[in-house]
């Protein structure tokens, strides 16, 4: 069947990529003309001056168009335009491709379908982006510069940076994608297309920042900050952009994350009744809905100053640079408890499927979330105590940011009191867990002396601040996320992994992270400076520097086999069983691999999510599909739509 | 997002979901404004605002404010199915948000002293503007294509989410101006 339209361009993603070019090429055209009229030079080619051949907005445009480009032709808002003409098209479109890996490289608008699609550039960028963090160890593993120039190493330490950051993001939609429908007994999401439409958006989003790299790169590091950012060349430009349609794709993702949270619960499921995960992947939206708008503006602001020659930062202008701060950390600091949300969700979540204990304090855990999103709102200018900000901001922002520590320990406290005399066994998802507890322990204790002013004085601006961010990053978002990849894991593919590699990745890991993060504040503590290329030997620094650099390796190493064994086990792997965990989850009383259409019954809430050691069910379920079966030819719109409740009052 | 629904209550389970979709974008929305407004008050103060023709900026205002009576106007007639009225109101509410753009981008913006360029004053007015003045450009291009769908016959008095949602979008652009109006017209004095 899916052998009819073998052509290469029923493929969505080739179709999006010829799309982008030609988006680009009317883009340049565009701008050229007008260039043209007004008498202005088109072409121009000297790297060195910063001339890319076509005019700086030329290639500002011609990026835009080529983003819109490449989704008009992917098709993935071809039904939007066919409702604009008020044609009628089904809620739940059909795929282009029933299987294989085509599927995955086309629109598609089933849930699981899209989780996987972000699961799987999230981790190409996270590669990418640790590639680039590869390349500049490797330059500061000794002294002077070896291997990069200076304006090289700046370009790669800075899309190092906003690479991952995009990675991360794109791995929290994916498990919020993938999970939150499964977890509250949805068949979808609330808005399918829009869905679809947030995760393409990321693929031209993540090629224009890429593209930055070879139109002369940037010097400001992720933050942009300016006027640096005003003299950068080029490649800023594709920085912005990229984060810019990043951001829509975070804004839309989360729009949905909470209507299908509120909207698609299935019957019983009250809000205390909900998996853990859904509470944090609700207050991650939360943030990510509004905030995100802000990062979204400092940068078009800016970009506003290097194309109209505005002046909301220049000084000489009536401007102030303090206030890009201001809007850029207004996002930015929440934006970290987007990234580490998620994955304190997926630790609750898991934990106590492996003590076999019912997690404790499950209402304080979930509104723990929303604790520390709101907090996060109210913390930006910790980052910007020595920016010359009016100092008696210091004070208060001091304080609030250590009030974020009560929530956080809240969290804390719940988790050692459900291991605390639980049946524990140690299969892989559970050492990543353990580990992210641990690592995040390191990465939560080594924040308070930052949040204190008097502190932070001397460690603005040090490695200290980049090993306590890699340590919250590392515990809260990259060992729980593969924490939920092994989770997971027989559910998505319908094949185990590899328990043993599973295990070599943990053990090569852990080690090397404490090594890398623990040597990075320790080098800070030391006077090294964060984003410089080179250090004088005098500081005595350089055998630590070399440790970092060797444990970069080794991580890099370990991700490696994990990627063999997430992409041979899902090929060749043992057959998964049911439920291979004893989960008292909905999604693992579903086969595996999960069916198209999750539940063919609606699910039934009658017990609690978490508690392990009881003979009380969480959900009622028919775990043969005996009525699925006879619905399985039905299309998922028509069994989707008669039988989902409607709005669920809280039953508990 | 109309779709191929079978029972009204359907419909209206999928409306809730709708209309709570487009409650979180104007949210979201929002702080994008919010941000605009908050570093115009941030640069400016209270005692600067550019030099801008005041009758003009009166006569948008009260072109917008009215616009959306008419879009309020054209929903409540469809939601009792007077199709005359609704097509009347939203032809109206279509005219004048044009009339605005053109009030802004054509007259005002061309008028205008200054470029962009020219000082932070003038940035903040460009930008403001602008970025409303694309909203408003959205909410017509959305107003017009409900109105000509609504004449093809899709919408009626039980089904017109569409309508509801141009309407509930309209009054939020206009919103959105009734904070823009005074920080940019009315609050401080053109720099000497």
């Amino acid at each position: 069947m899916s052998e009819k339209k073998s052509s290469i361009f029923s493929i969505g993603l080739i179709r999006g990529l010829l799309g982008m070019l030609a988006g680009y090429a009317v883009g340049f055209g565009l701008v050229s003309v007008i260039r043209l009229l007004q008498g202005l030079p088109v072409w121009a080619y000297n790297p060195s001056g910063n001339q890319y051949g076509f005019s700086e907005p030329a290639w500002v445009v011609g990026a835009i168009f080529g983003i819109i480009g490449f989704i008009l032709a992917l098709g993935v808002v071809s039904d939007w335009l066919k409702l604009m003409d008020g044609q009628q098209t089904p809620e739940h479109p059909a795929d282009a491709f029933p299987s294989g890996v085509r599927r995955y490289l086309s629109a598609s608008y089933d849930h699981k379908v899209i989780g996987i699609q972000y699961g799987v550039t999230a981790i190409l960028l996270l590669g990418v982006a640790g590639v680039f963090a590869l390349i500049f160890r490797t330059e500061l593993a000794q002294p002077e510069l070896q291997i990069v120039s200076l304006q090289t190493y700046n370009t790669i330490m800075s899309l190092h940076g906003i690479v991952m950051i995009a990675g991360i993001l794109l791995g929290v939609a994916a498990m919020s994608n993938y999970l939150v429908p499964l977890l509250i007994g949805a068949n979808d999401m609330a808005f399918p297309r829009l869905n679809a439409f947030a995760y393409w958006i990321n693929v031209p989003a993540a090629i224009v920042l890429l593209s930055s790299y070879f139109l002369g790169g940037f010097d400001t590091g992720w933050t942009g900050y300016p006027p640096l950012s005003q003299r950068a060349p080029l490649g800023m430009d594709m920085f912005f952009l990229g984060v810019i349609f990043v951001g829509f794709s975070s804004i839309f993702g989360a729009l949905n994350v909470i209507a299908t949270a509120i909207r698609q619960r299935a019957k019983g499921m009250g809000y205390f009744r909900m998996p853990i995960f859904v509470w944090s992947a609700l207050a991650t939206a939360l943030i990510a809905l509004t905030a995100t708008q802000l990062i979204g503006l400092s940068f078009e602001m800016v970009m506003f100053e290097r194309l109209f020659g505005m002046g909301f930062f220049a000084p000489e202008k009536g401007g102030d640079p303090i206030l890009f701060q201001h809007l850029f950390w207004f996002y930015s600091h929440p934006a970290v408890y987007v990234f580490v949300l998620t994955g304190l969700g997926v630790i609750s979540e898991i934990l106590p499927v492996f003590a076999r204990k019912p997690l404790f304090g499950y209402r304080w855990v979930a509104l723990s979330s929303f604790g520390i999103a709101l907090v996060g709102f109210l913390v930006w200018a910790h980052h910007m105590f020595t920016s010359g900000m009016a100092s008696y901001l210091r004070i208060p922002f001091m304080y609030s940011t250590l009030l974020v520590a009560v929530p956080t320990g809240v969290k804390f406290f719940s988790w050692v009191a459900t291991i605390w005399e639980g049946k524990l066994s140690f299969e892989t998802p559970m050492l990543f867990v353990l580990g992210a507890i641990s690592i995040f322990l390191l990465g939560g204790l080594s924040g308070p002396p930052n949040a204190t002013v008097a502190t932070d004085l001397h460690l603005q601006d040090t490695y200290w601040i980049v090993g306590h961010f890699h340590a919250t990053m590392f515990g809260g978002f990259v060992f729980p996320f593969f924490a939920a990849i092994y989770y997971w894991f027989p559910k998505v593919t319908g094949r185990m992994y590899n328990e043993a590699l599973g295990k070599l990745h943990f053990y090569l890991m852990l080690p090397a992270f404490y090594v890398q993060s623990l040597g990075q504040m320790q080098v800070g503590l030391l006077g090294m400076r964060r984003r410089i290329a080179d250090y004088d030997p005098a500081l005595g620094i350089t055998l630590q520097q070399l440790l970092i650099t060797i444990a970069a390796f080794v991580i890099f190493t370990s991700v490696v086999i994990a990627v063999v064994n997430f992409v041979y086990s899902a090929a060749r792997g043992p057959a998964a069983a049911r439920n291979p965990w004893r989960s008292r989850s909905p999604e693992f009383m579903l086969p595996s691999p999960l069916p198209v259409l999750n539940y063919a019954q609606p699910l039934v809430v009658v017990g609690e999510p978490y508690d392990y050691g009881t003979d009380y069910a969480f959900v009622n379920i028919d775990p043969d599909r005996k009525i699925a079966a006879a619905a399985e030819d039905q299309p998922a719109p028509e069994e989707q739509a008669p039988t989902a409740p409607a709005s669920s009052a809280a039953a508990d | 997002m109309t779709t191929e629904t079978v029972t009204l209550t359907d419909y209206q389970r999928k409306t809730n979901t709708n209309r709570l979709g487009l409650w979180l974008f104007i949210a979201s929305d929002l702080f994008m404004f919010g941000g605009l407004f908050i570093s115009r008050f941030y640069l400016l103060g209270t005692g600067v605002r550019p030099e801008l023709n005041q009758f003009l900026g009166l006569a948008i205002t009260a072109i917008l404010l009215v616009s959306s009576f008419f879009a309020n106007r054209g929903e409540t007639a469809m939601a009792y199915g007077d199709r005359k009225t609704f097509e009347r109101s939203f032809l109206i509410t279509i005219a004048l948000g044009i009339v605005f753009l053109v009030g802004v981008v054509g007259v005002e913006w061309q008028t205008a002293p200054y470029g962009p360029g020219e000082s932070v004053v003038w940035s903040l007015f460009y930008t403001m503007t602008g970025f409303h003045a694309f909203h408003v450009l959205t909410g017509v291009i959305f107003l017009f294509i409900v109105f000509r769908n609504a004449r093809k016959g899709l919408y009626n008095e039980e089904r017109h989410w569409p309508v509801e949602a141009a309407a509930v979008y309209w009054h939020f652009i206009d919103v959105v101006w009734i904070f823009f109006y005074p920080a940019l017209y009315l609050i401080g004095l053109p720099p000497a």
